[in-house]
């Protein structure tokens, strides 16, 4: 399992980085996207990667097997956030291939 | 319970949501609702400055979760100086702003306080993740204010500032976790216990752990090498935005100096001097690159840009140095290059509109329609950022050269002060010249259409002035002020005690 998890993070971050050193907006906010998909399951793996165990307490669960509440609750207030992010950064690079007429991250074609 | 530590973060959000709520008719009721927000913030970081000056602590426990397991706000003298100095620049630049640039978009006036509210957060607050919230609250206003216009220039320095900060988020996220990982908490106070406990084992981790999160920091800051986006963003933004952004590249350096002292201070175990080794040569090398930008520059409100990253890299030097007189030489340094700089790119834009079409590039062309006024406040500007006396600039940087007089890098730091110093002063005396002297008397044909500064326009710019001057007056009080929060920083035990112990 933390082979998976591990390997998963690693695969992810490194398209997300590779991705983000393009030259169009859309292959940057993909990678982005894929970043930020590596870093919010390193987030959760963070709490102890324990499968099938409930992060709250109540009756009826013994105290000895629950995971760790607090990365779940921080990787889901990242998800959002990570969320309206990419929202936004899509809607700006919309706008931006309008005014200036091209994909490229400088706003011009980079002459040869 | 005190309540009123929360005061900076409600008030620019209240007056956020009813903005738009309230003020859907006319732009006056938006501009009052804006207005009184930034008066409350300028009080209430006044009171605030006022209560902690002997080095008072308070703390508040949002929804009275105890720490370490709810949210903290902590209140001691360096957030009351972060969020007295927001108050001051935002009020300004509000007023700045009320002449024409909140015209241009419907949510002018929402963005502001939501950066405001943003800014005030992660000075106050006591916890790792939500210091990571407040940074994104006040990063997504500030996208949206550099690119309300729609001007493709801004779009394009917008859409490369996104980008960058998104980077930076997903990196602060990375230390976050490692960090949790290792230590088990995110509150600041209790994480700088545990981090000393930690066994050799946990050192490659913990000290990676704070060096990517110096990373992060280091961006928002603006320190070589990631300072390369901050000319280009800030000459980019209309000009209240860019007075206003001032003041976000100085809650990086809250936060550099906030988590090296705090967290990896002395007393940190494996983790001591994390950051210590790093931070006085990149500030050192920034303040010389910034410098050299400004002679480069050819246009009025890049060099603006350049003499940020220049300033920035010089109050970072001071702190540096991780004494209780470099950390107070360069907070002393701190609201004065704030204000400066916010005027003078308030400046910039009255000087580019009333040359006409050259606006600020640094070319021969007509004198500006205001020269005696405007050339006045240029010339105590650059006095005051080159660091000449009177003014406060040359106290602070005197301060950081008698600082680093103990210390064994003083054989580089006052060549650099002075030499850079030299080179503020080349690149002032070569734009003012440029502007002021050489530039010829107007054609008469060319005197219709010419614009010229309302009294109302002069205002907020004569208002920063003036902050200057109080400033340098009041140095004394300052100063002592800047040496409480030194000396606590260094000694951290207060602040953990008041965090930790206020469960009891």
């Amino acid at each position: 399992m933390e082979a998976l998890i591990a390997s998963a993070i690693a695969v992810l971050g490194s398209c997300g980085i590779y991705l983000v050193l393009r030259e169009r907006t859309f292959t940057v906010i993909l990678g982005l996207a894929l970043l930020a998909i590596s870093v919010n399951l390193f987030l959760l793996s963070m709490g102890r990667v324990a499968p099938g165990h409930a992060p709250v307490i109540e009756e009826g669960i013994e105290l000895v097997s629950y995971v760790d509440p607090l990365p779940q609750a921080v990787v889901l207030t990242a998800i959002v956030i990570g969320f309206a992010m990419m929202a936004f950064v899509v809607v700006l690079s919309i706008s931006a291939h309008f005014v200036t007429g091209t994909d490229h991250l400088d706003g011009e074609e980079q002459s040869p | 319970m005190n309540h009123w530590i929360a005061l900076p973060i409600l008030i620019p959000l209240i007056s956020a949501v009813l903005i738009p709520l309230v003020g859907r008719p006319t732009i006056l009721i938006r501009r009052a609702l804006g207005l009184v927000a930034c008066l409350g913030t300028v009080a209430v970081g006044a009171w605030m400055v006022l209560r902690t000056r002997l080095g008072e602590i308070y703390t508040y426990s949002l929804g009275d979760w105890q720490a370490p397991f709810g949210v903290v706000l902590v209140l001691d003298g360096l957030s009351a100086l972060l969020v007295a100095l927001t108050g001051v620049v935002s009020l300004f630049c509000l007023l700045y702003a009320m002449n024409r640039h909140d015209q241009k978009g419907k949510f002018f006036h929402f963005f502001i306080q939501m950066q405001i509210a943003g800014i005030c957060g992660a000075v106050l607050t006591g916890d790792l993740f939500s210091l990571f919230v407040f940074f994104e609250i006040m990063l997504l206003s500030s996208y949206n204010l550099l690119v309300y216009t729609g001007a493709k220039k801004s779009l394009t320095a917008g859409i490369h500032y996104v980008i960058l900060n998104l980077t930076g988020s997903a990196l602060f996220l990375l230390a976050i976790g490692t960090l949790y990982g290792v230590t088990g908490t995110l509150n600041m106070a209790d994480m700088a216990l545990r981090v000393g406990e930690l066994g050799t084992e946990d050192t490659a981790l913990v000290r990676a752990g704070a060096l990517i999160l110096m990373v992060v920091f280091f961006l928002k800051a603006a320190i070589l090498p990631l300072y390369l986006w901050l000319p280009n963003v800030y000459s980019s933004a209309v000009a209240p935005v860019a007075a206003l952004f001032a003041i976000l590249t100085k809650v990086g350096v809250y936060a550099i100096l906030r988590v090296s002292t705090l967290i990896f201070g002395a007393e940190a175990g494996v983790a001591a001097g994390a950051v210590e080794p790093y931070l006085l040569p990149l500030a050192t090398f920034t303040l010389v690159l910034g410098m050299i930008g400004a002679l480069a520059s050819t246009h009025l409100r890049k060099m603006m840009g350049y003499l940020i990253v220049a300033s920035l890299g010089m109050m970072l030097m001071a702190m540096g140095l991780f004494t209780a007189e470099g950390i107070a030489a360069g907070l002393y340094y701190l609201p004065h290059s704030t204000i400066a700089m916010a005027m003078l790119f308030l400046l910039a834009d009255q000087i580019g509109r009333q040359r006409g079409p050259e606006d600020d590039r640094l070319v021969l062309a007509r004198l500006p329609t205001q020269k005696s006024v405007l050339g006045l406040i240029f010339f105590i500007g650059a006095i005051a950022v080159a660091g000449l006396p009177p003014f406060s600039g040359f106290l602070g940087k005197v301060w950081v050269l008698q600082a680093s007089l103990p210390s064994p890098h003083v054989v580089v730091i006052w060549p650099v002060v002075l030499l850079t110093s030299l080179m503020a002063l080349v690149a002032f005396s070569r734009a003012g010249t440029l502007i002021f002297w050489k530039a010829k008397e107007p054609a008469d044909e060319d005197e219709k259409g010419r614009k010229c500064a309302s009294a109302f326009e002069l205002l907020p710019i004569i208002g920063l002035l003036t902050c200057i001057v109080l400033y340098t007056v009041y140095s004394g009080p300052i100063a002592e002020f800047c040496t409480v929060i030194a000396e606590h920083l260094l000694a951290p035990h207060g602040y953990i005690e008041a965090v930790m112990g206020a469960q009891k």
